[in-house]
């Protein structure tokens, strides 16, 4: 139910500001604060969730092969490849090393 | 409103000179439409299995990729619930991720100009993708395009491949094993990249990852995430002490 919830919330709150977007006059958010906090936050919050999703495991901090998978997509990156390849050189990395018993 | 977004396909055609642009055929707008939606719709199957992994139903799985339709939002909330967070704090992490579609819907409502009553159902496509495309255009006709053209192809393949997933999650068995794990920070990553452009994105960066690891072992799950987020102000906050003044002269003499 909890769960459900959260669905529920997140839904509701994701489309509602997509839809803002479209309806609001020019000039509400043109502010150069808000504008400059806008394009910032995405950026402390995508950075704190890729190391948590690659350090942590049930509340603690960990290394494992994870931290190998995304080292794999960050290399990509700088290749320029496309999206699922980075993707998908982080799964395949990580499952190797895990295969390899890392 | 200028800056140039490098990163989207077709951008040569952009070389020509800016204040008569040239009209791109829309067979090349399709293509470039057609190549970002199905790359990363195809991603949607990491997602579903992501989800599932994390203890989600099918029906839950599937939900959020219709309803929410954002990826790094759905990741982070998925990744929320796994860790044990309740459910407001992984809805609001997932909030203020969805939070720059607000910008980017602003952005396409001038470059579009949708009819109103299209506005609520053309509201549920704007994401990064759909936009970086979009602006990527050089006529409106062509980024009405290619705004359609990847918003229709991405919404159908990121649902199917979802399903696909949250199915297939059961059948892979141990996920882990698969590394697919590894899959939600890569997303972040990829979707985080082109955004540490100037040093202040990635000062922003580097303290929101101190914060966000630093807090994690002493605050419950979700919360070091909406700490993390506070480097953005914090930064902003240290500049402007700093005299930065962005150099454009406003804001004191706005009064008169």
């Amino acid at each position: 139910m909890n769960i459900w919830i959260a669905i529920g919330l997140t839904a509701a709150g994701c489309y509602l500001v997509k839809l803002v977007g479209l309806l609001v006059p020019e000039g509400a958010l043109e502010r150069p604060l808000v504008q400059r906090l806008s394009a910032l936050l995405p950026v402390a919050l995508l950075a704190a969730l890729t190391a948590q999703q690659t350090f942590s495991l049930n509340g603690a901090l960990v290394v494992d092969a994870r931290g190998a998978g995304v080292a794999a997509a960050a290399l990509a990156l700088i290749l320029r490849a496309p999206f699922l390849v980075v993707v998908g050189a982080a799964v395949l990395v990580t499952a190797g090393v895990r295969a390899l018993g890392g | 409103m200028t800056d140039q977004t490098a990163s989207a396909p077709g951008s040569p055609a952009l070389g020509a000179d800016p204040a008569v642009p040239e009209p791109k055929p829309d067979r090349a707008v399709v293509r470039d439409a057609l190549g970002v939606g199905i790359a990363v719709g195809l991603s949607g199957f990491a997602f579903g299995v992501t989800s599932a992994g994390a203890g989600l139903t099918v029906l839950q799985t599937c939900a959020l990729s219709l309803l929410v339709f954002t990826g790094a939002s759905q990741f982070a909330l998925v990744g929320a619930l796994a860790a044990g967070g309740n459910p407001l704090t992984a809805a609001a992490g997932a909030f203020f991720l969805g939070v720059r579609n607000a910008f980017y819907g602003l952005r396409l409502s001038q470059l579009l100009r949708l009819p109103a009553f299209v506005r609520p159902f053309a509201a549920q496509w704007v994401i990064d993708e759909t936009t970086a495309v979009a602006l990527a255009q050089p006529t409106r006709r062509s980024a009405r395009i290619g705004f359609t053209v990847t918003g229709l192809t991405l919404y159908v393949l990121w649902n199917l491949t979802t399903l696909a997933g949250a199915l297939g999650a059961e059948a892979l068995g141990d996920t882990d094993a698969w590394g697919l794990d590894a899959a939600g920070p890569a997303v972040f990553l990829a979707l985080l990249a082109p955004m540490l452009r100037t040093a202040t994105e990635r000062t922003v960066a580097g303290v929101a990852v101190v914060l966000g690891l630093g807090f994690l072992p002493v605050l419950p799950a979700g919360v070091p995430v909406l700490v993390a987020a506070l480097a953005a102000p914090a930064v902003l906050y240290v500049q402007g002490g700093r005299g930065v003044r962005g150099g454009r002269g406003r804001g004191k003499e706005a009064k008169r």
